[in-house]
């Protein structure tokens, strides 16, 4: 067990670096900071030396090891447009979306587990078959566009929620959450249902499938021969059965939604990291663009290989890599 | 210890009573946020306009635009002619208390010509300053420059003391990585104090009591929140979650018109926005520039519909321009804004007789985040330009990727919007885009042209002290711009603001700054 | 718009044998027996359809900037008031004729959508062929390559390959570009999925006799991959292939909305989305309405057909 939790780990150590590469040619690459930063009025002569200042001119791997000494330690430098800290901005901004993403995220297990139930045990009734369709036409819209006809619907028209931004939030130490003032949970309810539509039908259709695997099963045959009641079957010792896959489902799908909420944020204008990393795009906003890049990595990395140690522990069977093949 | 019990008293009483009466909280959505509580941290007209209501200057704009003490009360220009003394306001404070000396002015003019600073380029003739005694200054020039009144307008002025308590008398570095003080916190003269900021999602703003001048506003709080969605801040101003914008959406100003609540305030812009040409020898395509000939620059501009863009791009709200300034700047005259008409048969005539060939590919340059519809006037102008048998390749994206290929003259023709600040005056244009590409001058010479003759006259108007000789030098200047057809003006943009029922005053201001120490709100909000 | 959802661990990866013409008659009979289905194929085959002709059947060349007339923008959909011939559902705010618009955008969409499912099924393939059958440090590599892109949220690969490369390529060459290089950035990430699977199953197949025994008769390494590994994992791999396509459009769509898909002057249906979402308070309904009703068919009616085979090929739900 020590030996497979050492190489995940050192697994994980690897595609961070590997990342942080990737990460780093390809900002190496992009527009120029200098531009963004200097004056209207800058002369050439401004331009070179902030060029040299910023260190743009050394070597690849001087600056390759720089970038990496420094994330490790949390500093990804200093924003070329906010001039703050990028940490100190990714900190503030991380609990808007990590909020909205729980939100998004509750949503989706509420919706979608009973949803998935339903459709699983009463297969072809009407109403699992509206569900279903419901699921595929679920998938098949684009979050912006709902998101844009949620605004209209609920914003523009009927005037009940706001269309943008998060409400009044609260400071607990350096946490601040929108979900105290009756105004940031009104904020919060067009966005988290615009980011929730995909993955509640996710949601649903692994629940549908595990359930339809379950109720197949033979203890469950037994336990109706036995005569417990079908309801108390499928919703207690069926649906038990289907949670861990749902719940792994969960936990990797945070790392999507937190990257997928740039989308929403975006159209809601929602103060999160999305849209600190949409706006550094524009301003080319390196260390900004560098540091969303890792630490959304690093989410996913973390959240992939607790996972699969949390298997490995619970099923030793899996210990063997060969064995996991169907990631 | 009991002066502490009592502020920490009157602060409560304060809060409460605050929350008991209404206050008049003006809610900005701006289509942007500033880039720092730095004035000089940022070289971008717009953090440092937010900042005027925090920080001030020497001098500032009256409500007509016109240069006006501010911090400064009076100035003469010594017998030297170029160093000039400045007298200063007594009796005004910082938002901490200290008082304003002559020292705050020298510090800060160290500090935003410091060699590090992004802003030294808005004050290129300075010098030196020393303390002549309290409220007294010296500044000392380069050399004669008439338009140092001007720079000053845009210099703020910060407290000496402040800045050293807290080891920000140099301007924030990105070079050394270090963070500034200044960006976080603010201390100025102005008539709103910096309340607390939260970047790209909200920054407020409290009336300041002990303004030195006597406040027109009535505000108690200005909450500063950037929408940048168009559509979005549409949205918001509608449903009443901001209650002023100073950027609406030209496409949707009818229905804000239309809706019962909100006010929409328009006027043109004083930037000109213009269509530049390369000089270089050959495009970025290899094959060899034609548009070093007037004739060819000449048929492009006869190729645009200047009309037609006025009615459908800008919805009739824009002001065609002849001239590469709008009228208001000084150096404007009448003669210089006829244009050329609209003539694609001409065009193609000049176009056969410079030997241009058929179908020639050129890259036309634009910004997605740029000017007032600027996607859609482009995109207008390449459709017009194919007709007359010319191929532009249409290339729009964020300045942030245009803009190294535009200074480093990797793109053939592109756009660009100058509205002469902050000088206010057509001495910027011609130094800043016309001269050749010297030193500081010629910085967004981008075409890389070069006409000696036009550089002699802009040089001597700028060291012309007696007004009406140094316009004259520029009008003249700018007609040679004009008939050489450097660049093609096509007009001067719209400016739309609006406001939901709750302001009662809200000035309009043709350099597109809101200055919300003139704003009132109405009474029952 | 994620690559991992759990449909490939749902559907058994083992399948007892190779496609033939009995399971596809079976696969015949599931389709006539599904009526959404067939309306999902009529629809899809439909759009595909007017897409492909759309340069014959669309009133104007949406692309050709000379054909564009400024005069006549902004003009509605026939059957409102202000509607003009040939403009059926009306123009954008450069003249643009959007139901010729939404065709071509569609044909981009469709193109864009096949096109990085077909690139990535290849690589995938390939990759997870030659990683199983071989084993070791190939292996080894080729599946570290595929962790440092799974451990990526999908849509941040994306956008950072199609910023990059419009930040970097030359305008002459973007235009010409845009699409490959939008294929490209989203296939990239959804290689993995199907190296993976395919991966599985040739490991395990590898190890067999009759592999060992072909082995030894010296048949080709890859005449075994193809004939024998292939086969047996096609199953999972066509279902995700088509659910897939339907994410590959919304891909798209989604990074042409964000801004850094297909340029403006030619427009997907994305794009269109994009520019029309800044007119939805102008009263300019039709230039965002009418790509996002053809978007959302398009995807609506791949996944249909998506979630049909998924079912029809899964003997464990008959």
């Amino acid at each position: 067990m020590i030996a497979f939790l050492l190489k995940r780990t050192a697994n994980a150590v690897f595609v961070m670096l590997a990342v942080a590469l990737l990460a780093f040619v390809i900002f190496r690459f992009f527009g120029d900071p200098v531009e963004m930063m200097v004056n209207e009025q800058a002369s050439l002569q401004d331009r070179v030396e902030l060029r040299e200042r910023l260190g743009l001119n050394d070597g690849f791997v001087t600056q390759y090891t720089r970038f990496v000494t420094n994330a490790v330690q949390g500093d990804f430098g200093i924003s070329y447009r906010n001039q703050q800290d990028v940490m100190v901005l990714i900190k503030e901004r991380f609990p808007a979306t990590f909020e909205l993403v729980l939100v998004a995220t509750v949503i989706s297990l509420v919706v979608g587990v009973p949803a998935g139930v339903i459709t699983a045990v009463y297969r072809d009734s009407r109403l699992a078959n509206m569900l279903q369709l419901g699921s595929i036409v679920g998938v098949s819209l684009p979050s912006f566009v709902v998101g844009i006809l949620l605004i209209l619907a609920f914003s523009v028209s009927l005037g009940w929620l706001p269309a943008f931004g998060r409400g009044e939030t609260v400071d607990i130490g350096w946490w601040s959450t929108g979900l105290l003032t009756p105004s940031g949970r009104a904020a919060l309810v067009l966005p988290a249902i615009s980011l929730s539509t995909f993955q509640v039908t996710l949601v649903m259709r692994l629940v549908r499938a595990e359930m339809l695997e379950t109720l197949r099963a033979d203890y469950i045959k037994f336990a109706r021969a036995r005569g417990v009641p079908t309801a108390r079957v499928q919703w207690r010792h069926a649906l038990r059965n289907c949670l861990m896959p749902v719940i792994t489902l969960t936990g990797m799908q945070i790392g999507n939604l937190i990257a997928f909420a740039l989308v929403t944020e975006t159209v809601f204008q929602w103060p999160g990291m999305g849209m600190l990393f949409i706006q550094a795009v524009t301003f080319v906003d390196l260390p900004v663009m560098a540091a969303y890049l890792l630490i959304v990595s690093f989410i996913f990395v973390a959240l992939n290989t607790l996972v699969d140690i949390t298997y490995a522990w619970v099923d030793p069977r899996l210990r063997d890599d060969s064995a996991r093949g169907n990631g | 210890m009991k002066l502490r019990h009592l502020m920490l008293a009157t602060a409560a009483v304060a809060a409460l009573s605050g929350t008991a009466q209404a206050e008049n909280v003006l809610k900005w959505g701006a289509n942007r946020d500033i880039g720092s509580l730095d004035p000089y941290s940022f070289g971008d007209s717009f953090t440092i306009n937010v900042l005027n209501h925090v920080y001030e200057g020497l001098v500032r704009y009256s409500k007509d635009l016109k240069i006006e003490p501010a911090l400064a009360e009076s100035w003469e220009i010594l017998d030297d002619q170029i160093t000039w003394r400045f007298k200063l306001r007594e009796g005004v404070t910082f938002h901490n208390g200290n008082p304003f000396t002559a020292e705050d002015v020298v510090a800060s003019l160290t500090r935003v010509s410091h060699e590090t600073s992004p802003l030294k380029g808005n004050l290129p003739a300075y010098v030196s300053s020393k303390v002549v005694d309290d409220h007294s200054v010296d500044i000392t020039l380069n050399g004669t420059y008439p338009l140092l009144l001007n720079d000053l307008t845009n210099i703020h002025i910060f407290d000496e003391e402040w800045l050293t308590e807290n080891d920000a008398l140099m301007p924030t570095d990105v070079g050394a990585g270090t963070e500034g003080y200044a960006t976080y916190n603010a201390n100025g003269t102005g008539p709103f104090i910096v309340d607390s900021r939260q970047p790209d999602a909200k920054t407020v703003f409290v009336a300041n009591a002990d303004w030195w001048d006597e406040p027109q506003h009535n505000l108690d709080k200005i909450e500063l929140t950037p929408v940048n969605s168009a559509a979005t801040r549409v949205a918001a101003l509608l449903s009443g979650e901001i209650s002023f914008t100073n950027d609406a959406p030209v496409q949707d100003l009818p229905r804000l018109a239309a809706a019962p609540n909100v006010e929409v305030l328009e006027g043109v812009d004083l930037r000109t926005v213009m269509i530049g040409f390369p000089f270089r020898d050959a495009l970025t395509t290899g094959a060899p520039n034609p548009f070093k000939e007037k004739a060819v620059r000449e048929a492009l501009y006869k190729a645009i519909d200047l009309d037609l863009i006025h009615q459908k791009v800008m919805r009739g709200k824009s002001r065609t321009a002849g001239a590469t300034v709008a009228p208001p700047i000084p150096g404007y005259v009448e003669a210089l804004d006829n244009l050329p008409g609209y003539d694609p048969e001409a065009s193609k005539a000049l176009l056969a007789e410079a030997g241009v060939p058929e179908g020639l590919e050129f890259e036309f340059n634009c910004l997605s985040d740029g000017l007032v519809n600027e996607e859609q006037f482009c995109q207008a102008i390449a459709s017009m330009w194919s007709r007359i048998g010319l191929a532009p390749k249409l290339d729009v994206a964020p300045r942030a990727v245009q803009s190294p290929k535009r200074t480093n003259g990797k793109t053939d023709v592109y756009t660009l919007g100058w509205a002469t600040l902050p000088l206010l005056d057509s001495y910027s244009p011609l130094l800043q885009i016309f001269h050749s590409k010297t030193g500081n001058a010629g910085v967004f010479n981008w075409g890389g042209w070069s006409y000696p003759e036009l550089d002699a006259l802009i040089d001597a108007a700028g060291q012309e002290l007696d007004l009406e000789a140094r316009l004259a030098l520029q009008t003249e200047a700018l007609q040679m711009v004009k008939d050489e057809m450097i660049m093609i003006p096509l007009h001067q943009q719209p400016m739309a603001w609006a406001v939901t029922g709750e302001v009662a005053e809200m000035p309009l201001f043709a350099d597109a700054k809101p200055r919300l120490w003139f704003a009132r709100m109405g009474a029952g909000s | 718009m994620d690559n991992s959802i759990p449909l490939t661990t749902s559907a058994a990866p083992k399948r007892p044998s190779r496609l033939t013409q009995l399971r596809d008659s079976d696969l015949w009979y599931s389709f006539r027996a599904h009526p959404s289905a067939i309306f999902a194929a009529v629809l899809l085959a439909l759009v595909a359809v007017t897409a492909f002709l759309a340069p014959l059947i669309t009133p104007q060349n949406p692309y050709d900037l000379a054909a564009l007339e400024l005069w006549n923008s902004e003009i509605p959909p026939i059957w409102e008031a202000g509607g003009q011939w040939p403009y059926l559902l009306g123009t954008d705010t450069q003249g643009r004729d959007i139901l010729s618009a939404v065709l071509y955008g569609s044909r981009i969409s469709l193109i864009i959508g096949f096109a990085s499912v077909l690139l990535a099924l290849a690589v995938g393939l390939a990759l997870g062929l030659v990683a199983g059958y071989f084993g070791g440090w190939i292996d080894n590599v080729i599946m570290r390559v595929g962790d440092v892109l799974l451990s990526m949220p999908f849509i941040l690969i994306a956008i950072l390959i199609t910023a990059i490369a419009s930040a970097s390529l030359p305008t002459g060459l973007k235009d010409v570009l845009a699409a490959p290089i939008l294929i490209f950035a989203i296939a990239v990430p959804s290689w993995v999925q199907y190296a993976r699977t395919v991966r599985a199953s040739a490991m395990v197949e590898a190890k067999k006799e009759y592999v060992q025994a072909a082995k030894l008769i010296r048949v080709k390494s890859w005449r075994i991959m193809l004939h024998h590994i292939l086969p047996n994992c096609l199953t999972p791999i066509l279902v995700a292939a088509t659910l897939n396509f339907g994410l590959a459009i919304l891909s798209e769509a989604t990074l042409s909305f964000l801004g850094v898909g297909m340029p403006p002057d030619q427009p997907s249906l994305g794009t269109l989305i994009r520019i029309g979402n800044q007119y939805l308070f102008s009263g300019l309904w039709w230039i965002v309405v009418f790509p996002s009703i053809q978007l959302c068919l398009i995807v609506l009616s791949v996944n249909m057909i998506g979630d049909w085979l998924r079912d029809a090929l899964n003997p464990k739900l008959r």
